[in-house]
């Protein structure tokens, strides 16, 4: 199948590198709004594009499991969950990590209950941080497409063996539609050749996977954490293997814009950094320095980049669609600790927004910014602040 | 229209509801509330359980003490409430997704220890909401999303499902029958265990659509159609039931309920002593 450009939402456009990638077998149940990529899998197997074995199991804890028992076979599997579902999957996710089976799930970002919403933030798979699967954010449905692939190339890395969670912002990027360019599938499995592995059960000489162990239990998870280590090194490496194929690269687990003089900078996640893009390039018209630092992968995480990132600015804000409840937001925490190890010390604030999917606007990302460069200049203010919130909350 | 004492129960500030014009499941809404005010009973002494699906939106709706849970742990957490205060008149609104897929297990298991809830099961043979999926109860060769080619897996009968659990009261009717949901509901609130009450209700926009039933009207025509009541059924050969909805009271039966021997066995072994 020849390249092409295809008008297409990011759910369809995760479909179409599903498609590509030619897993063996995909296990999903529906949960808004993540079903249309499902749904668009099961029109490929049924027309005959894609060659796998679909389930359509009874929940979602079903569905990570069936991965996981496809993965231990050797199978190249795929599946895809959202919000409640990802939280329902929780039990199996280490296991599947732990059992170093390079599952690539999709995650449409949703809120959780309660109060029950259905709009998109990060609370549900930044919950999941710490279960040994490695996190990628999107920022729009090209990038979405492209990540599936490289998701497989890396969790598939001798190297790495690991899982990979490829989020994108519930409705704001599954439901959108965009120009997506479709590569060459010739080209696409040059770039990602049929999965082979070991690790896997074996008909010649039977043995266990999955195993318990106590004697081995803490080198096991050492072992595997040495190799998310490694692992960022590969993304690096794929992500650049990727644009020299493609004509199209990320920057690896985190990319920088405009930060090479920046007084103050704003962390993103997902698809509200285009929105801190287009702020960045209209302050700076007005000669404000900022910049952005989008984060990509939170998990393996970027820690020598944002040490260099710290050292070099005055101010740095982080933007959590997100809030563990009695401390800050998630991805603060996980920057500041970085911070720490830098030479010097940029004022931090957190901004939290975008809960439930209240709407971050250009003006609240400008304010971000205005009062970062004040900071940056000494002032002090709050640590953590609530975005588009009524004064009452943010006072 | 409803008559004044059932529109009491509405809960008007969440209208409109979010359900599809000429969905069933506002035929089934209006038969719950009609059973809960002729068997007396109060909005402040009635919980409205639900998990997730179109279906467990009614509780919303509903000007009862109310709960909409995680998907298919609806029971579970109706458990909960009863063994609380098992006073409480508990209805558990289901679907058949949410019944019987995610939540099967709390189902057959709500069923064996026979407390005391009335399950109320939306069986409309599909996924509604998420788009259009094939669920447990889709008919063998009914298409889905997910069945494009129809469906292969072996459809469960809830009625079965729930008989075989341990279910005290266990009924099936149509929406085409309302009034007879209604009285299948009563029975279920009077009975002193675990009752369920399927309803098989239409989803012409996901169901239909892809099964020759794309009007509400066709489904309602489909269902008055091919419904036996279960007194004839019994002089039917498996071949002639094929496709066929039986209607009726399959299991009347007393065992004690739950709460009750949950209770007893407190005082039994000393407990609850100051």
């Amino acid at each position: 199948m020849p390249g092409k450009k295809i008008f297409i939402s990011g759910d369809e456009a995760v479909a179409e590198a599903v498609r590509m990638a030619r897993p063996h077998v995909i296990s999903a149940y529906p949960i808004t709004p993540q079903t249309v990529t499902v749904e668009r899998i099961s029109d490929f197997v049924e027309d005959g594009s894609l060659k796998s074995e679909y389930l359509h199991v009874e929940s979602e804890h079903s569905a990570m499991s069936a991965a996981i028992g496809a993965a231990a076979v050797g199978a190249r599997t795929f599946t895809a969950t959202s919000s409640q579902g990802l939280l329902y999957m929780a039990e199996t996710l280490p296991y599947a990590s732990g059992a170093r089976f390079p599952i690539v799930m999709m995650n449409a970002n949703r809120t959780v209950a309660t109060p029950w919403a259905l709009l998109s933030d990060h609370r549900d798979s930044l919950s999941q941080l710490d279960s040994g699967w490695m996190q990628v954010y999107c920022e729009d449905a090209q990038e979405a497409f492209d990540m599936i692939l490289q998701a497989y190339r890396i969790a598939e890395d001798p190297r790495v063996m690991s899982p990979v969670m490829v989020n994108l912002d519930g409705f704001i990027l599954t439901h959108t539609y965009e120009m997506v360019d479709l590569p060459d599938q010739e080209e696409v499995d040059a770039f990602l050749p049929p999965y082979r592995t070991e690790n896997r059960m074996d008909l010649e000489e039977p043995r266990t996977v999955c195993y318990a162990s106590l004697d081995e239990y803490m080198e096991f998870h050492m072992k595997q954490e040495f190799d998310m280590r490694k692992a960022r090194a590969v993304i690096a490496e794929v992500d650049r293997d990727f644009g020299i194929r493609f004509g199209r690269q990320y920057g690896g687990l985190l990319e920088k814009y405009r930060c090479e003089d920046a007084d103050a900078v704003i962390f993103t996640l997902g698809s509200v950094t285009g929105t801190v893009r287009s702020v960045i390039d209209s302050m700076r018209g007005n000669g404000y320095r900022v910049g952005l630092v989008k984060m990509r992968f939170v998990r393996p995480f970027p820690e020598d980049e944002v040490v260099d990132i710290a050292e070099k600015v005055k101010a740095i804000g982080v933007l959590d669609r997100d809030l563990s409840i009695g401390y800050e937001g998630i991805v603060f925490s996980n920057v500041s600790s970085s911070v720490l190890r830098a030479c010097s010390a940029p004022a931090m604030v957190n901004y939290i927004g975008g809960l439930g999917g209240r709407n971050i606007s250009k003006d609240n990302i400008q304010e971000m910014f205005l009062e970062l460069l004040r900071a940056a200049d000494g002032e002090k203010g709050k640590r953590v602040r609530f975005v588009n919130v009524g004064s009452e909350y943010d006072g | 229209m409803p008559r004044p004492e059932v529109l009491d129960w509405l809960r008007k500030r969440f209208f409109p509801h979010m359900w599809c014009p000429g969905c069933g499941h506002g035929i089934i809404l209006h038969a719950i509330l009609r059973a809960l005010v002729d068997s007396g009973k109060k909005r402040e002494e009635t919980v409205i359980a639900s998990g997730i699906g179109c279906s467990s939106r009614m509780p919303g709706y509903i000007d009862a003490c109310t709960i909409h849970t995680t998907h298919g742990r609806s029971l579970a957490f109706a458990t909960g409430i009863k063994l609380a205060n098992p006073e409480l008149t508990i209805v558990d609104v289901m679907g058949d997704g949410d019944c019987t897929a995610i939540g099967g297990n709390h189902f057959i298991h709500a069923c064996r220890r026979n407390i005391g809830i009335t399950a109320v099961v939306m069986n409309n043979n599909i996924y509604g909401m998420t788009g259009g999926q094939a669920s447990p109860t889709t008919p063998l060769g009914a298409k889905a999303t997910t069945a494009p080619y129809g469906a292969i897996d072996p459809p469960f009968d809830i009625c079965k499902l729930a008989q075989g659990a341990g279910a005290t009261y266990v009924a099936r009717a149509t929406i085409a029958q309302p009034v007879i949901c209604e009285q299948y509901i009563k029975n279920g609130l009077a009975n002193n265990g675990f009752s369920v009450v399927e309803i098989i209700s239409s989803c012409h926009t996901q169901f239909g659509r892809k099964n020759n039933r794309r009007t509400p009207l066709d489904n309602i025509n489909f269902f008055r159609n091919n419904s036996v009541p279960i007194a004839k059924a019994q002089g039917m050969t498996p071949e002639d039931l094929e496709g066929k909805i039986v209607t009726g009271e399959f299991v009347k039966r007393e065992t004690p309920e739950y709460t009750r021997l949950y209770l007893d066995l407190i005082s039994r072994v000393g407990g609850n002593k100051a």
